[in-house]
């Protein structure tokens, strides 16, 4: 039992903007009172919801591969060092798992949705989720060039596909379905991409990738999945994707989704020389349809390591700065890559890409339905969020950042413009309530009765990057996990995952194709309800 | 100032890692500060006498003595003084050395001068591979400084170095300059195979015929000038590199053509007593 008193509360979920009241904990949850136990006296601190993230990287075969690839960031990062209480771990560009938990709840964030996993690395993705310790997680299924879901698009044998995908789900044990590149990574096992949404997708006669995205979101809605379709869209990074990611857009209408890491897919121009910043038009058409969700996928500069499912975009990287390059085919289901970049202030690129991230931040008016994210490890390592949240609470500092750009890219992007400041309720917004929201997780990144308790506290502040980088207190369940600086206790999260449902004859179906196309067995191919560590199966819900 | 001297005791048993041995650090520390420096004999905390017969302090001018080839980083990341090894060292010696001077007069292992940013090492014996190099996944070998090996070299000497000199005295094995960047590696008595695979650029320098890979294109014998200041920086450590015309000309081998690179193997040949 745990009372927090005299604090100033910042709780978007209940309408709660900087009152003071006291925060009551009693078997992990809020409560209206408690009797005895510990008083945590929060007299002039801010507490917020535990940070919620809706993107991120963090546990599976793609991450992991990063990890192998830069041993020379393993030598300059931070070190945890073995105690009684944590095991040791490397933090860095791409931390271990261990790291990953210490890192993100010593920040304040205590729920994180692995965004990317093939099937066929879901049970190796679950046993890396166990051991990322304190945070509560989930994941997210790829499906948009799964081979067999395909081909069914192409037979138009929609119900059979909308079992398969449900099958799919359940056998990964995960919580929804992501969208990379939909057609365009099955496309490049024959050296292609997939950029327009009309064209068919190689090796196909008439999908094209309009097709693949209309047709999951569709099953996604009518299975009820609590978190709508997660779709990273055609043409990521590439100047003019734009009219892409709008004609996307377009298709997704009376559907629900979530656009992730927008920031990639809001550029102009012509080609790398007249790339500039088309944030404003994203943000135009995004803020008039409210069915959508995004994430920022921020950028900021420094040292990092990019991995998706998009195959043909690293390899494309890969040529652009020849740096190491890794290349991953995951069987009939997806692919992945790997790519170490450096994010420079002097170049024209990477300085669109900084501005365009914020830019969307700041341009998109609803906080409820845009959440902080750098698309982590893609745009920036997870533990340089409050350097985002000084960027977007201080136009000051903004401006003083901007110096650093050259003239060019100055004229190329809308952010000298834009003076809008955050507030403490929008960060929360932000940073926790909305990503709750869009995940389909009413108990958390909210601070009403029944809820979670996760909680930050953080000793006000003038410098904010310091405020959100060092919380004075951190609880997780009601326990507390981080006090000044250190690290209390390391309970073990819990996973979200849904079953949705499907018609049992579905297995009739999958097996033989088994047989044919993959290199496992039908009956080892379904993660076991025992891999998956304190598994929680939320509801799907009628849409 | 009179020299801090280190006399091994006893020779560890698994690796030593004693990179608190180091001009700067000793600087500062009083001799009862040096003998208790920190040490890892294996994982073990240790301290630095327990393997080492300490004299003096304040200097930055270390002698030691022993058999050192166990003990590995010595020297790592100095910026000033003297480090000299009567006998053989480890791994590391001299990685990210700022500055100063490393004399060994036995052998040295892999990794010698490895990252470093400038300063001078002089090994009489043989050295190990990764002379001058990156570590493994980084981009960039030494940048500056002079590395001189008296005896033979191990794999990808200067494998992504990006400036700075290596002279190799005895044979160089495989994939001598790998990935180099920069910088130039002299090689008195050649080298076995795939020399300068993915260079971009740098000069590699053979006294002895080399075999060449395929993607190296001859592009005209001649004798350059800059040879000449090489030789007049080499000679006070007894290095002479040839060059005058009536003595052979270098013969230029350009690439790695497979990047493509813009690189150059130089070869020395003799001219023909006739």
């Amino acid at each position: 039992m745990i009372r927090i008193t005299g604090g100033k509360i910042y709780d978007p979920a209940n309408g709660i903007n900087g009152q003071v009241r006291d925060l009551c904990i009693d078997g992990g949850k809020f409560v209206s009172s408690v009797i005895g136990g510990r008083t945590i006296d929060a007299t002039g601190m801010i507490i917020f919801p535990g940070g919620v993230d809706v993107h991120t990287h963090v546990a599976g075969g793609s991450i992991n591969f990063a990890r192998a690839m830069t041993p020379e960031d393993h030598r300059r990062t931070t070190a945890f060092i073995r105690t009684q209480s944590r095991r040791s771990g490397l933090g860095g560009m791409a931390p271990t798992t261990f790291a990953t938990g210490y890192l993100y709840a010593g920040m304040g964030w205590t729920t994180v949705n692995e965004a990317a996993v093939p099937v066929l690395s879901a049970r190796h993705t679950h046993e890396e989720l166990h051991d990322i310790p304190i945070l509560d997680k989930s994941s997210l299924v790829l499906m948009a060039n799964n081979e067999i879901l395909l081909d069914l698009f192409e037979a138009g044998d929609f119900e059979r596909a909308k079992d398969v995908v449900a099958w799919y789900i359940w056998a990964a044990k995960s919580y929804g379905v992501k969208a990379v590149n939909p057609g365009g990574v099955a496309a490049w096992k024959w050296g292609k991409d997939a950029k327009q949404l009309t064209d068919p997708i190689e090796g196909y006669n008439t999908i094209t990738p309009g097709t693949i995205i209309g047709g999951l979101a569709q099953i996604i809605d009518e299975l009820g999945l609590p978190h709508p379709m997660h779709l990273h869209c055609n043409n990521l990074g590439a100047p003019g994707n734009v009219w892409t990611t709008l004609e996307t857009m377009k298709l997704l209408e009376g559907r629900r989704a979530h656009i992730a890491h927008l920031q990639y897919h809001a550029y102009g121009g012509d080609d790398w020389d007249t790339m500039r910043s088309a944030s404003a038009e994203v943000a135009e058409y995004f803020n008039t349809h409210t069915n959508m969700t995004t994430d920022a996928g921020a950028v900021l500069f420094g040292d990092t390591v990019t991995i998706t499912a998009d195959g043909p975009w690293q390899h494309l990287l890969y040529k652009l700065t020849g740096r190491k390059w890794g290349n991953l085919d995951v069987e009939n289901e997806t692919g992945c890559g790997i790519v170490p970049y450096t994010y420079r202030p002097s170049n024209l690129v990477n300085s669109i890409q900084w501005a365009v991230g914020l830019e969307l931040l700041l341009l998109i008016n609803d906080p409820w339905r845009i959440f902080l994210s750098t698309d982590h490890p893609n745009g920036a390592c997870f533990w340089r969020y409050p350097e985002i949240i000084q960027l977007l609470m201080s136009f000051d500092f903004r401006k003083e950042c901007m110096t650093k750009l050259t003239p060019i890219a100055r004229e190329r992007i809308t952010l000298p413009d834009i003076d809008r400041e955050y507030t403490l309720y929008e960060i929360a917004t932000i940073t926790s309530a909305g990503p709750a929201r869009a995940l389909g997780l009413s108990q958390k990144g909210s601070l009403g009765i029944g809820a979670d308790a996760d909680v930050v506290i953080y000793e006000e502040e003038k410098d904010i990057a310091k405020m959100f980088s060092h919380p004075r207190y951190v609880l997780k369940g009601g326990e507390v996990v981080i006090e000044d600086g250190d690290i209390r206790a390391t309970p073990e999260g819990r996973e979200f995952i849904v079953k949705p449902s499907f018609n049992p004859d579905i297995e009739n179906f999958l097996k033989p194709k088994f047989e044919d196309v993959y290199t496992m067995s039908f009956e080892n191919y379904p993660v076991e309800m025992e891999r998956v560590s304190h598994a929680e199966i939320r509801d799907c819900i009628d849409t | 100032m009179s020299p801090i001297i280190l006399t091994l005791k006893e020779s560890p048993k698994v690796p030593l890692e004693a990179e608190t041995v180091t001009p700067d650090a000793f600087l500062t520390m009083s001799n009862e500060q040096i003998r208790s420096s920190l040490v890892y004999h294996g994982k073990r905390h240790c301290r630095l006498d327990d393997f080492f017969d300490v004299t003096g302090e304040y200097s930055d001018h270390i002698e030691m003595h022993g058999d050192l080839h166990r003990v590995k980083l010595l020297g790592k990341s100095m910026s000033r003084g003297q480090l000299k090894v009567h006998g053989s060292v480890g791994m590391h010696l001299g990685a990210d050395m700022r500055g100063g001077r490393i004399e060994v007069t036995g052998d040295a292992g892999d990794w010698i001068g490895a990252e470093m940013i400038n300063g001078f090492i002089h090994v009489h014996g043989n050295g190990g591979g990764q002379i001058g190099a990156a570590y493994r996944g980084s981009l960039r070998g030494m940048k500056n400084g002079t590395i001189i090996v008296g005896g033979t070299a191990g794999l990808e000497v200067g494998m992504r170095m990006r400036r700075g000199t290596i002279v190799v005295g005895g044979k160089v094995r495989d994939f001598c300059g790998l990935q180099m960047k920069g910088g130039t590696i002299i090689l008195m008595s050649g080298a076995e195979i795939r020399t300068g695979a993915w260079m971009v650029r740098g000069t590699i320098l053979s006294l002895q015929p080399l075999p060449l890979m395929p993607t190296f294109v001859p592009s005209g014998h001649y004798n350059p000038s800059f040879i000449d200041l090489y030789a007049r920086e080499l000679r006070p450590h007894g290095i002479s590199l040839p060059n005058s015309p009536s003595s052979g000309t270098w013969s230029r081998h350009c690439g790695d053509t497979s990047i493509p690179g813009k690189g150059e193997i130089l070869i020395w040949n003799p001219a023909l007593l006739t």
